[in-house]
């Protein structure tokens, strides 16, 4: 896909050189679909979106498990004392993945190391669990929607997981100060595709419930291509030579939340947090 | 760059403080802002009353635009000034001369220590080191932390004595009885801290405080919300980190509120929400009237972020784009269980190149466990005879 990428973005230049303006499709992009635009010809992607799957659970392809954190039993595992009472809520559904090619993510051998070692202590380690901002792409995929508002000169993006918004700085803004949750994001237009680069993350967030990690040296470029009127060819390419040994890219669609009256709900989710984090600090601690 | 007299100048370059989580202070959460050297980017034409203003494809005032809602004029007018709405050119120049030194009285801090942001290396001394206010006896904050204005705002030229207009008096209306009440109850409960459990010692080992439950406490110090109904609705103006960005589109106009990363999303022409759906920022739902946007807020939860309100709080909210650096905002504030009448304010918006930083409250609120934890040390200090 980068190289389709690239290849558009170089068709979408020769054409501008050319001064031929007729739109081309994005990667992805069926040729008889002609996306909503804006004023100033830039597909609208205004909406509320979401997508249906099960890659907030593990990126890479797997089969159903037990649970989000397991512990070795007489014949396998088994899902792990504090998620036990969950049962099949607490279970993990199986996907065939959503890395582009196939196959696991490009850790090296220590990242990889690592990222088995915070799946097996996922419940003290995942930021999610603390309601913590979900940085990029995560935010993408949590099972919750988000709205992106979209107008000639702006694009900001509202998540209702956390409440976690990010603008797309649609100038060069340089280099981000420092460190963020959400990252510095900057977008630009490559034809029908808004490609959107993403740096200064922090090394706090991650990619998954399965301890999938990244330092602070990640760059995600972000692929949003209208395919319908109702979604949204999602694409992210990482890249961290801290701990992937080549940039790797993830696809799926994105939904439109079509029912009507969508709108994000509520969900800051720290008052639903407060007991886990701050429980044992009341003047009568409940049984934990 | 840190600014003793408060904003440094906007078009020259960077505020960027250089902080970085992990060096933030006791109570104090990661804000920096940046500033960027872009025009805003709107196109403008101009409208029939002879005024340039942004405008969207379909001739509406485009809202779209980072604003700094931070003024010297208070929310409530200074009782000396009685029924009069303005100030004069004298009084406006002598409120912004005189806020470096207002500022620094108002946190008890010394001056040498209000130059840089970096943290003391040391814990204060035992029993507080004398600062005031949002320092909390701790240093936990110094006036380069803050950020309320470089002076009055005006409006029609005139300096402003305060926000509320309505009552003529500039200040809110009187509480129900059953609201004074309530508050009486809350401002014993809130104090400064003094090192001891003063809710002990006076009221009894068993007696309730104010630091039981992660749930009595401030929204802010939870990080649920920003202090001083800087999310709103209304929008009020507070100590620091006060920018609103604003993305307006056909069927949303989207505030976001720098505070706590807050984004108000107002649905265009909708019907508000059922009674039973509550969230902490209400439900807005708004429409035009002629260039200005009216937004009308309700169903909000049991505490907005207005203080004192309750959840039938209705509160509704007109922008008006002035002209095209200034965005005029007016609001009415309803809610008979808490003021015997509904009361008003207005106040200006100027636009600002500033963007807005992420503010991560919930993910470094250190300060929340040594709130709760250090109350529980105090408990035990007093059970133990200490």
């Amino acid at each position: 896909m980068l190289t389709t990428g690239r290849r558009n973005s170089w068709i979408t230049t020769a054409l501008a050189v050319a001064g031929l303006l007729v739109p081309i499709p994005a990667a992805g992009q069926p040729a008889d679909f002609e996306p909503p635009r804006l004023s100033n010809g830039n597909p609208d992607l205004n909406g509320i979106w979401q997508a249906l799957n099960a890659a907030h659970y593990d990126l890479e392809p797997h089969n159903a498990r037990h649970a989000m954190q397991l512990r070795e039993g007489p014949r396998g595992p088994l899902p792990d004392v504090p998620v036990l009472r969950l049962g099949a809520v607490g279970a993990v559904p199986g996907s065939m993945g959503f890395i582009t090619g196939g196959g696991a993510i490009p850790y090296t051998d220590g990242a990889r190391a690592l990222k088995e070692e915070n799946r097996a202590h996922w419940l003290e380690r995942d930021p999610e669990i603390k309601c913590y901002l979900p940085g990029v792409p995560r935010a993408t995929y949590m099972p919750f929607p988000f709205q992106i508002f979209q107008n000639e000169g702006n694009i900001l993006i509202a998540y209702e997981f956390a409440g976690a918004v990010r603008e797309i700085y649609l100038e060069d803004v340089g280099p981000a100060e420092t460190d963020s949750w959400m990252g510095q994001s900057v977008g630009r237009w490559e034809g029908d595709t808004l490609v959107v680069e993403v740096t200064g993350q922090n090394d706090q967030t991650w990619f998954d419930r399965a301890g999938s990690h990244h330092t602070n040296q990640l760059r995600v470029t972000e692929r949003y291509t209208l395919i319908s009127a109702d979604h949204i060819q999602y694409e992210a390419t990482m890249e961290d030579p801290n701990v992937f040994t080549r940039p790797w890219t993830i696809r799926m669609p994105l939904y439109r939340r079509i029912e009507a009256g969508a709108r994000l709900m509520d969900f800051k989710c720290v008052e639903f947090v407060e007991e886990l984090i701050y429980g044992e600090l009341r003047r009568t601690p409940l049984p934990r | 760059m840190a600014n003793f007299a408060g904003r440094p100048c906007r078009a020259s370059g960077s505020r960027n403080t250089g902080l970085r989580k992990g060096v933030v202070l006791a109570g104090m959460h990661t804000a920096v802002r940046i500033v960027i050297a872009f025009g805003l980017g709107c196109a403008a034409i101009v409208s029939a009353a002879g005024q340039e203003i942004p405008r969207t494809p379909d001739g509406r005032p485009d809202l779209s635009g980072t604003y700094d809602t931070a003024t010297l004029t208070p929310l409530q007018r200074p009782e000396a000034f009685g029924d009069r709405l303005t100030l004069s050119e004298e009084e406006a120049a002598a409120i912004a001369s005189g806020e470096p030194v207002a500022l620094a009285a108002a946190f008890g801090i010394p001056a040498e220590r209000n130059v840089e942001s970096a943290p003391p290396t040391e814990a204060p001394p035992v029993g507080g080191d004398g600062s005031t206010g949002a320092a909390g006896g701790v240093g936990g904050y110094n006036t380069f932390w803050m950020d309320r204005g470089t002076s009055a705002f005006q409006i029609d030229g005139q300096w402003r004595t305060s926000i509320i207009t309505d009552p003529p008096n500039g200040r809110r209306p009187p509480l129900t009885p059953e609201a004074q009440a309530r508050a009486a109850e809350a401002a014993a409960f809130f104090r400064p801290n003094t090192g001891t459990a003063w809710w002990l010692t006076e009221n009894g080992v068993d007696a309730p405080g104010p630091y039981d439950d992660p749930e009595i406490r401030p929204l802010a110090e939870r990080c649920l919300l920003g202090f001083g109904s800087t999310s709103g609705p209304p929008m009020l103006p507070v100590l620091y980190n006060n920018l609103k960005r604003i993305v307006q589109t056909d069927d949303y106009v989207m505030i976001l509120v720098e505070m706590v990363h807050d984004a108000r999303i107002v649905r265009m022409n909708q019907e508000h929400a059922p009674p039973g759906v509550r969230s902490w920022l209400g439900d807005s739902v708004g429409h035009w009237e002629g260039d200005t946007l009216v937004v009308d807020t309700t169903n909000f939860n049991d505490t907005p972020a207005l203080g004192g309100a309750s959840r039938n709080l209705h509160v509704v909210e007109r922008f008006t784009r002035i002209d095209a650096d200034t965005l005029l905002y007016q609001f009415t504030v309803d809610d008979p269980t808490v003021w015997t009448v509904p009361w008003s304010g207005e106040y200006v918006w100027p636009a600002t190149n500033d963007r807005v930083y992420e503010y991560a409250c919930h993910e470094a609120n250190y300060s929340f466990r040594g709130i709760l934890g250090g109350a529980r040390i105090l408990e035990q200090d007093v059970r133990e005879g200490r």
